[in-house]
């Protein structure tokens, strides 16, 4: 799947050089996502509002436990796994993406261990302090948040998130702002490569890009865009463009959209409201006692 | 810069999700009410300038590290302040669900805090006010930099309160308001030059280009005072929103220090800070929307009472516990994974 991928949408030069590395590895990554949105898992055809309501809800029930809370968090889990499962999603591939983030929660959570140096929890003779408590739990409602939104794009594709936002009252102007920044974005992260690997080559591989070459290679590229911005609404206005996109697509909020929709909110509610890994926990130790 | 959904509460992330929602809602009416539809390609191909655009570094001589144009300023100098914020709401969207830049709890504060204060304070604020309307070199590089380092240190301000009001960081303010102005004082600068630069090489090989804001105020009567009414008055809500718990939040922080402090002194005190929070729950708990907050599950107040109290029996029934779900959950995911492929 990913070799077919790679090689259909990019052209990897021998010379490899780093910037191009970057570049096509964001390209690769956009790309990537919308084609695991062409699955056609149930959920992949499941209506785009259910998959955003029930995402929200999870997002919200996920980051409203305490700042000290690990056990509560840990049930949460089944959402995403279970979408990446039945989802038929790259688990490693949505893993490595929400690693590639950390390092911003990392950065602010660290802090807690310093500064919170009060003992909370007790495991035989090892105390744990509320700051690694908290950073932990910093690390785990990161990693589903982040999660979350990774499966919902991946379930479900730019485009339908898009019209399943305007069905849900976002202002149409938005809407089409998002849509044409999504179309053109391909375009332009390939021409601002087109001209970054131009400059490589030209500098012998050399890495370092001065400011005296950034301004006008910005510049160029600003100029191109403005021309290409000006090409594309007149060709929209032969073809009739009033304002709007017109998206021909008939969505559905049936049966099965309040199936899912409810059944996963209900389950969020229960395991934001009972701590089942502790009842849990203590069912089992009562029971060996 | 962005902030994330694992850094913030639902409060804060709602609060600011309604703020931001306005200011869409408000822009797009603005944008339909125009009525030129040019504008509409122009917005979209340029927001996917601002992506390739960043994504082009160069090297600051002497230091090793790198730096790249910024979004919001440059934004609002080719398309005025309504089409820049949409555009600037719509890139941070992007990164939102795709780079995982941020998150979608999050995406409020951060349309807010990268969008508004570069389009609605810093551009109309200080670069119109400096560059005006005969744009010379000097005024454009001044007026750039000047605006982008305003807008920028409003913004980083601005995560510095979200992060605090929201309680999940330790960090103290004074702490992280010195860890996080001066490092986006140096990115403020560095991406004010630069974006200085790109304008001034746009503005003098085609100055067409940066006039259509200046005349359309000419043309259309288009009153940028009407709009900073609207804008004072919305930030005002908010910040009147926001300084709710903004006045709580000291009282959040002694009780950090209490429980710092000892666990035996947490039995006296612990009445006044308990009330107060208990009157920043009771706030909290009439957005809509959040209405989990009612105190009977795990709020505040009741791990300052359960936690500091530490009971081996609980917390390694927890650990038991959290261990057997995590187990579990992966037991499932493998089952239903094994049928598939059964299947």
């Amino acid at each position: 799947m990913r070799e077919r991928f790679t090689g259909a949408r990019l052209f990897i030069c021998p010379g490899y050089i780093k910037d191009m590395a970057t570049f096509e590895k964001n390209l690769f990554d956009i790309g990537y996502m919308d084609t695991l949105a062409l699955g056609t898992t149930g959920l992949h055809r499941l209506d785009p509002r259910a998959k955003l309501i029930t995402t929200l809800i999870f997002v919200t029930m996920v980051v409203s436990l305490g700042k000290y809370e690990i056990s509560m968090m840990v049930p949460f889990v089944i959402y995403p796994l279970a979408m990446i499962v039945s989802g038929e999603l790259p688990f490693g591939y949505l893993f490595k993406k929400i690693l590639l983030v950390a390092p911003f929660a990392i950065l602010i959570g660290i802090f807690n261990p310093l500064l919170d140096r009060q003992a909370l929890v007790q495991i035989g003779s090892m105390s744990i302090s509320g700051g690694w408590i908290s950073f932990f739990s910093i690390m785990i409602r990161f990693g589903l948040t982040v999660g979350a939104a990774l499966v919902l794009i991946s379930l479900t594709g730019f485009n339908s998130v898009c019209m399943g936002l305007e069905k849900l009252g976002v202002p149409r102007p938005f809407v089409v702002q998002l849509l044409f920044l999504y179309r053109y974005l391909f375009v332009l992260i390939d021409e601002a490569s087109r001209m970054a690997r131009a400059r490589s080559l030209r500098a012998f591989g050399s890495g370092r890009m001065q400011f005296k070459i950034f301004v006008p290679l910005i510049g160029q590229l600003l100029l191109r865009t403005l021309d290409r911005a000006q090409r594309i609404h007149l060709a929209m206005c032969c073809r009739g463009f009033d304002g709007y996109i017109s998206m021909n697509r008939t969505m559905k909020f049936g049966f099965k959209e309040i199936r899912f929709t409810l059944a996963w909110s209900l389950l969020f509610l229960c395991f934001r409201s009972h701590n089942i890994p502790l009842e849990m926990g203590e069912l089992i130790g009562g029971y060996l006692r | 810069m962005h902030m994330a959904d694992a850094l913030i509460s639902p409060a804060v992330g709602g609060v600011m999700w309604v703020a931001s929602a306005g200011l869409i809602g408000y822009c797009s009416k603005k944008m339909k009410e125009e009525v030129d539809n040019s504008k509409i390609p122009l917005m979209g191909v340029i927001g996917a300038f601002i992506f390739a655009a960043q994504m082009i570094n160069f090297t600051i001589p002497a230091t090793g590290s790198s730096g790249h144009i910024g979004g919001g300023m440059i934004l609002a100098i080719l398309l005025g302040p309504n089409a820049a914020f949409l555009t600037m709401a719509s890139v941070l969207t992007v990164q939102a669900l795709f780079f995982a830049d941020g998150g979608l709890l999050a995406l409020g504060c951060n349309i807010f805090n990268l969008g508004f204060f570069p389009c609605f304070v810093a551009y109309p604020l200080i670069y119109k006010r400096i560059v005006g309307n005969n744009p010379s070199e000097k005024l454009i590089m001044t007026g750039a930099i000047i605006a982008a380092v305003v807008g920028l240190q409003l913004g980083a301000f601005f995560v510095v309160l979200e992060t605090l009001v929201s309680g999940i960081s330790s960090l103290p303010f004074g702490t992280f308001v010195l860890l996080v102005q001066p490092i986006h004082l140096a990115i403020g600068i560095v991406e004010g030059l630069a974006t200085a630069a790109v304008v001034l090489f746009v503005w003098k090989s085609r100055p067409e280009i940066l006039q259509p804001c200046v005349s359309l105020k000419a043309v259309n009567g288009y009153s940028i005072k009407g709009v900073l009414v609207g804008f004072v008055a919305a930030t005002l809500v908010t910040g009147c929103t926001l300084s709710w718990f903004a006045s709580a939040h000291p009282d959040g922080l002694e009780w950090a220090m209490f429980k710092t402090a000892g666990v035996e002194e947490l039995a006296g005190p612990e009445d006044g800070v308990h009330s107060s929070l208990a009157t920043l729950q009771e706030k909290i708990a009439f957005l809509p929307g959040y209405g989990f907050k009612s105190g009977e599950t795990h709020s505040l107040e009741e791990e300052a009472q359960v936690w500091p109290a530490i009971d081996p029996g609980t917390s390694m029934s927890g650990l038991v516990g959290g261990l057997l779900t995590l187990c579990l959950t992966l037991l499932i995911g493998v089952v239903v994974k094994h049928r598939k492929a059964i299947v």
